[in-house]
């Protein structure tokens, strides 16, 4: 059942993405993605959960590398991201489109 | 279930509704950076509660975050905004290699796996390596350290059907019986990282806003199998919609190319020069112009269009357009900043350089808005481009890229083109536009070219 119960929480993102992404504008194409790149470093989540102290001497080199590689991911899309959005401006500081 | 647990998936819950909501103010420039935000704050507090298990080795998961943070940290601010596309490509792979890790050390720690966990055990070793590995290929490309265009040879279909059909094959095996497969894991493993190499470098330089999209959406999908990997729904629903963006601006890339994702993967297009152009259908005389003539067209113009392709972030010309643009504003002239949606090594990656030199994003105006208007406008200035603005797109049946929705600036009154010689572009067909009679080609190192241009303007006043 829990194989099933993932599997209907993965369709459902699946289509809600679809459905976010379908609205974003060509002009910020290139911070939504390195955005949502940031956020598939989610895998850091798993990475952090399964560095167990008990864990064997291999599983805890790979643990610390997949945990160090995903953060770069993570924290240096997010920080890439705000850096160029903060770059996208209107000059004439009238009401946003 | 204990409170604690609860307590951890709850949070998760949250973190994920602030992905969603960060990924909608994505939609806009205005709110677009607070939803940056909004979705970072989602992955510290999904960190945070991640970090409240019990029995972490604390030592190993500092050390691996500390060195990571400091990486991605100096990567992130050092980084030019011209090459944002290898950036953008250097972290995607940094993703899939931790979800390929991830399920490795899982594996290593408990190999008797059912047979739904080992297939999304393989399947998260199998798209981790190829996002990792077709990752670098894409970054060295961009970054130009390995050569840029496609590298195609005999027999490369046949030596990718293998590599799958391995693939496909030791995936089995080890699903069937993951206890004793461990040499089937390796294998999967080396076979992912050689397919994402040979999957990628057959594709050339300006196909590569496809590439990065594709693998955009690799990562997204890896992280999304690591979810079912370790059981956590936080990896499978950020996974998802990150899977979703990438599949989606895989499509809009291909359809603003009007080929087929298959097309883009398989052709190696750009590798052999077209002969179509070659035999002269539209050839003629080129009408070259110095910067004085390109002044006084633009001295008496009442709208202009900038039309930027990759040449303009090769040349890093946008401060120096924008200072032009904004002469041309002063001196009464309407301008706006046209851009197709595949100009650049990645979506959007234009909009990015205009936004880093100050210009104003409600001036960037998308190919579809401003087609419709092409004839009302007095002067189109293309600086770099060129596939992106050939009428044989539109007109001659006989062209590679006949098809392809183009900025259609011959319809304009006059075409100023920047360039630096008349070598043909990515496609390796000739433009017809260079020889139309409304077209001025203005030859010479863009950057060095619309300096003398606001050097003309200075010099009026």
């Amino acid at each position: 059942m829990e194989a099933v119960f993932l599997t209907f929480v993965f369709v459902l993102s699946i289509f809600l993405g679809f459905e976010l992404i379908s609205k974003v504008p060509s002009t910020l194409h290139t911070p939504l993605m390195s955005g949502s790149n940031a956020i598939s470093g989610i895998t850091l989540i798993g990475s952090l959960a399964s560095l167990k102290s008990d864990n064997v001497q291999v599983a805890i080199i790979f643990g610390t590398l997949a945990v160090a590689f995903a953060t770069v991911n993570v924290v240096g899309g997010y920080a890439v991201t705000n850096r160029m959005l903060e770059m996208f401006k209107k000059k004439d500081t009238g009401d946003a489109k | 279930m204990n409170t604690l647990t609860l307590g951890i998936n709850f949070a998760y819950v949250i973190s994920a509704g602030m992905f969603i909501l960060g990924l909608k103010m994505l939609s806009s420039p205005a709110t677009a950076r607070k939803g940056n935000l909004v979705s970072a704050a989602g992955m510290l507090l999904a960190i945070v509660v991640c970090l409240l298990n019990a029995g972490l080795d604390y030592k190993w998961i500092m050390i691996g975050m500390a060195a990571g943070t400091v990486i991605g940290l100096v990567a992130a601010y050092r980084v030019e905004m011209t090459s944002m596309p290898e950036m953008v490509a250097l972290f995607n792979g940094f993703g899939g290699i931790a979800s390929l890790l991830l399920a490795w050390s899982e594996y290593h720690q408990h190999p008797e796996l059912s047979i739904f966990i080992a297939m999304v055990t393989f399947l998260t070793a199998f798209i981790g390596g190829i996002t990792f590995s077709g990752s670098m290929i894409a970054f060295g490309k961009l970054s130009e350290m390995i050569p840029s265009k496609a590298v195609v040879f005999t027999g490369q279909h046949i030596v990718n059907a293998v590599i799958l059909l391995t693939a496909v094959g030791s995936g089995v095996m080890f699903s069937i019986n993951s206890a004793d497969s461990y040499m089937f894991f390796i294998v999967i493993v080396g076979v992912s990282l050689l397919f994402g190499i040979t999957s990628v470098i057959p594709i050339g330089g300006a196909d590569m806003p496809v590439v990065i999209s594709l693998l955009n959406s690799y990562s997204g999908i890896a992280a999304c199998a690591a979810g079912f990997v370790v059981n956590n729904t936080i990896l499978i629903v950020a996974g998802a919609l990150v899977g979703a963006s990438g599949i989606i601006l895989t499509k809009i890339m291909c359809k603003a190319m009007n080929r087929s994702l298959g097309n883009v993967l398989f052709s190696g297009f750009g590798s052999k020069v077209h002969a179509a152009g070659a035999k002269g259908a539209q050839q003629g005389e080129v009408r070259p112009a110095t910067a004085e003539d390109v002044y006084y067209i633009l001295e008496g113009a009442d709208s202009v269009a900038f039309v930027p392709g990759y040449g303009l972030a090769v040349a890093q010309a946008q401060h120096v357009v924008r200072e032009l643009g904004e002469i041309l504003e002063a001196n009464g002239t309407d301008v706006m900043y046209a851009i197709h949606p595949v100009a650049g090594r990645m979506p959007g990656h234009m909009n990015v350089l205009l936004a880093e030199a100050n210009v104003s994003y409600d001036q960037l105006v998308e190919m579809d808005d401003i087609n419709p208007k092409m004839d009302t406008i007095d002067v189109c200035v293309v600086i770099g481009a060129n596939d992106v603005v050939n009428p044989a797109a539109l007109d001659d049946k006989s062209s590679p890229i006949y098809g392809m929705p183009i900025i259609e600036t011959h319809r304009s009154k006059t075409v100023i083109v920047l360039k630096r010689s008349m070598n043909p572009g990515f496609a390796g067909i000739q433009n017809a536009l260079f020889f139309n009679e409304n077209t001025r080609m203005y030859f010479g190192d863009a950057k060095a070219s619309i300096q003398a241009l606001i050097a003309e303007f200075k010099s009026a006043d």
